[in-house]
């Protein structure tokens, strides 16, 4: 061992430094928010909750192709479809197992109506896992209650698709 | 036998084939939207297009192009690429990229081709022509913008079925394919032009929006809605069947499927039993599998037990009831529900020997007392198909129209003894002559027709034009393993206990005893009976069937029965047991194996050999044939009156009521 290591350890050397780098980061700025009432900007291909979306006159626009059903990695999606009354094509169940999701985003990837999209909202928790099976109603709510976002967010990525 | 020259690879065809089979001979796949092999050649997509040498310096549709010597054929040239790529681009110009909402999306010609063959994007931007839908009936949905004109569904209807109510209109781009002034196509086979259509344009009503191909589970079995043994396969999902498509058996139905066969489908999850009944006090109630099979172990039948065999039921379900009936010390069987008793000593005289691919070979047919259009519509397409190439066909009994030209000899059946000399002479000079027998002569009529056998010398080296036209998907099996009383269901009816196999055809009030109903269906017999006990439909169980040329063919099971409804023949099993006379099987296995080593044909399948020996029957033929069995083709049994679809094609193709759809 060397002079200056002795010198080091009977000073405490290498304790006094440790504690002038938790002194440091004591008077800097913080890193960490206070979520949930702070949140930290997210990107519009942010994938979180997923809603379907409706044309402006209220049409829901998904129209029961079954795409993001067939690309769906983890199965979650469940679809039945028949004609509607006036002859067109409509989902008559469009279920997505929350708890299955992997959030990939390979259904709106395959949407060809930008129908399924996933949208900004990742505080869904529930307390029972039922209320993790989304049927097509809460999905449609979803994307009633999220439109100017989804919309928003779909508009800044459209220059890169 | 043309030698050419394939990409390098020397193959040999037939004379008369095309550059396009001769480049499939040679393992080329060649694109084509209106070439089918079953239909006349019309070369109008162009997508066949192949260089030839010798020949012009310009691709050639090579569907209607003569295979020759010394060609020499080039599939994968840059100008083949090229000249692909155009004619893709000019037939996307007017169809609409609307696959996400077409029925046809993911088992698309067009599509498929159009990855495989195509350019990958699109340089036209102008408008697109838009067509109005046209109304093809209760089976076909139009949406008529989708249309590449093959004109495939043209070549069909007048080719196969026979229908001339397809057609177009207008010329070049505006061609439009319409039936006749918009009315349903009344034929018996218009199903199979959704799977002829190499797009969305012809699909499936009954189908629609419903599934898509990828999330199907397939299944191979056979149909049973008539004698013919259509080789099908079910598409179903989670329990559902969903649709149903033909196989291609050349033997048998060729590709085709009548509409019966493909559409009653939805009739299977409609009017189920999916419980057992007991009677209490008039009144069918709900019960227990244990309570229903106390009720019949409760009758005292003093071994006067009989079973009586419905039209759809599988070998399996008549061996299994047979056993029971059997332990039970009896021995009456029935299958011919409606009371006929023809003699059954020979199987070869009831059966349809010159078998149905045979027919085509035929050069004169006389029909006696059938309506095969509608008792056997892919037999009647093989008797098209034998016109063709140059039969003439005479018919006896009440006129009706079977598609193609007939000589009618009156609805006397003492003609058959006495045939007009110009008849009689077209059948001297036949190499290949054929009688075929249908249902409504075979009580009067069967010894008259045997007797042609000899007279017009219908079996001879290497042919058998003896036929029978069957109309029950059990009939030959039910025949095979003895279901034929001598004296008919009359023989039957003072049983004490009797087993109806999903038997809705019967006149139950000749039957005095208990009556115990096996079926699946809540139709006349669920209602007679005294038991109601739930089985399997043929999609829901694993089953062999022979069909009326005596071919045996199996099927698969493809989903599971509805609530308690059990396999047929475990019912009968399970019965045994309570009414203490153990059937010595306790699967499916073992149940044919049993029924193998009691009917050995029944083994393996394909056609069973009869033998020819002519039963001793009373030659002389007297009385009219006042009419045929079946009076409405799309409401035969059980299945297809649940159905929808068919009820709305018997409202609409046989009674002639007018829906008031328009074309949207």
């Amino acid at each position: 061992m060397s002079v200056a290591q002795y010198v080091k350890a009977f000073t405490l050397w290498e304790f006094v430094k440790a504690h002038a780098k938790t002194l440091r980061y004591f008077f800097r700025a913080k890193a960490t928010i206070n979520y949930p009432y702070e949140r930290m900007p997210q990107s519009p291909r942010f994938r979180g909750e997923h809603a379907l979306r409706r044309y402006p006159n209220g049409e829901e626009r998904c129209i029961a192709c079954k795409l993001c059903e067939a690309v769906c990695p983890a199965q979650a999606i469940t679809i039945e479809a028949e004609p509607r009354d006036d002859g067109s094509r409509r989902t008559t169940r469009y279920d997505i197992d929350m708890t299955k999701c992997i959030y990939c985003g390979l259904c709106q990837e395959a949407c060809p109506v930008d129908a399924i999209v996933e949208g900004p909202n990742m505080d869904f928790s529930t307390e029972t896992r039922e209320e993790l099976i989304y049927d097509k109603a809460k999905l449609l709510d979803n994307g009633d209650r999220w439109e100017r976002v989804l919309a928003a967010n779909l508009a800044a990525d459209a220059p890169y698709r | 036998m043309p030698k050419l020259k394939v990409d390098g690879i020397e193959v040999e065809v037939p004379q008369g084939a095309t550059v396009l089979q001769a480049c499939e001979a040679a393992g080329k796949e060649i694109p084509r939207f209106c070439y089918h092999e079953r239909l006349s050649i019309a070369g109008n997509c162009r997508m066949c297009l192949v260089e030839v040498k010798p020949g012009p310096p310009k691709p050639q549709a090579s569907c209607a192009l003569p295979a020759a010597d010394n060609q020499e054929v080039f599939t994968t040239t840059p100008m083949v690429k090229n000249a692909r790529e155009g004619i893709m681009e000019f037939l996307l110009i007017n169809h609409p990229l609307d696959c996400p909402i077409c029925d046809q999306g993911g088992e698309c010609d067009l599509q498929d081709q159009s990855v495989a063959y195509g350019r990958g994007q699109s340089r036209y931007a102008e408008n697109k022509r838009a067509v109005t839908e046209k109304y093809m009936g209760p089976i076909v949905k139009t949406i008529m913008t989708r249309c590449i004109q093959c004109t495939r569904c043209i070549r069909f209807a007048e080719e196969v079925a026979g229908v001339e109510e397809i057609g177009a209109i207008y010329r070049g781009e505006n061609m439009q394919i319409t039936s006749y002034l918009e009315e349903a196509v009344t034929s018996e086979l218009s199903g199979n032009v959704v799977d002829l259509c190499p797009v969305g344009a012809l699909t499936s009503k009954p189908y629609q929006y419903e599934a898509r191909p990828w999330e199907l589970r397939r299944t191979l079995t056979i149909d049973v809605m008539d004698a013919v043994g259509t080789n099908i396969r079910l598409d179903s999902r989670g329990r559902q069947v969903l649709r149903c498509v033909p196989r291609i058996n050349e033997d048998v139905n060729e590709e085709w499927a009548s509409d019966k066969t493909r559409h009653a489908i939805d009739g299977l999850v409609r009017r189920r039993l999916d419980k057992p009944y007991v009677r209490v006090n008039g009144k069918l109630l709900p019960a227990t599998w244990d309570e229903a099979f106390a009720a019949i172990a409760a009758v005292d039948h003093g071994g006067s037990v009989a079973a009586v065999a419905g039209d759809l039921v599988d070998c399996e379900t008549m061996y299994a009831a047979k056993a029971l009936v059997r332990s039970l010390g009896s021995s009456l069987l029935e299958g011919r529900q409606t009371g006929m008793a023809y003699d059954t000593s020979s199987l070869a005289a009831v059966n349809f020997n010159t078998t149905i691919a045979g027919t085509e070979e035929a050069d004169a047919i006389l029909l006696v007392g059938t309506n095969l259009r509608w008792e056997a519509p892919l037999v009647n397409t093989r008797v098209r198909k034998a016109i063709k190439r140059g039969a003439k066909v005479f018919a006896v009994g009440p006129e009706t129209e079977l598609t193609y030209k007939v000589e009618w000899l009156g609805h006397d059946l003492s003609v058959l003894g006495d045939l007009p000399d110009t008849v009689a002479k077209i059948f001297a000079d036949a190499g290949k002559p054929m009688v075929i027998v249908g249902g409504a002569a075979l009580k009067d009529g069967h010894g008259a027709a045997l007797k042609l056998v000899e007279t017009l010398n219908l079996v001879r080296n290497g042919w058998n034009g003896f036929n029978v036209v069957h109309m029950a998907a059990a009939r030959m099996g039910g025949l095979m393993l003895g279901y034929a009383a001598k004296g008919g269901i009359a023989d039957l009816t003072h049983a004490k206990l009797t087993f109806f196999l999903g038997a809705d055809e019967v006149d139950y009030s000749r039957f005095g005893g208990f009556k115990v109903y096996v079926g699946h269906h809540g139709d006349a017999g669920a209602a007679h009976a005294d038991v109601v006990l739930p089985g399997a439909s043929y999609a829901e169980k694993s089953g062999t069937w022979v069909n009326l040329e005596g071919r045996v063919q199996r099927g698969e099971r493809a989903v599971f029965p509805p609530g308690d409804a059990r396999e047929d023949w475990s019912i009968f099993r399970a019965l045994s047991d309570v009414m203490g006379a153990r059937l010595p099987f306790d699967s499916l296995a073992g149940l044919r194996e049993e029924m193998y080593g009691e009917v050995p044909a029944l083994r393996h399948e394909g056609l069973v050999s009869f033998g020819w020996s002519v039963p001793a029957i009373d030659g002389s033929a007297s009385g009219t044939i006042g009419g045929y069995p079946i009076k409405d083709f799309y409401l035969t049994n059980a299945i297809c009156r649940a159905s929808p679809t068919m009820q709305r094609c018997s409202a609409e193709l046989v009674h002639g009521e007018t829906f008031a759809e328009a074309a949207e």
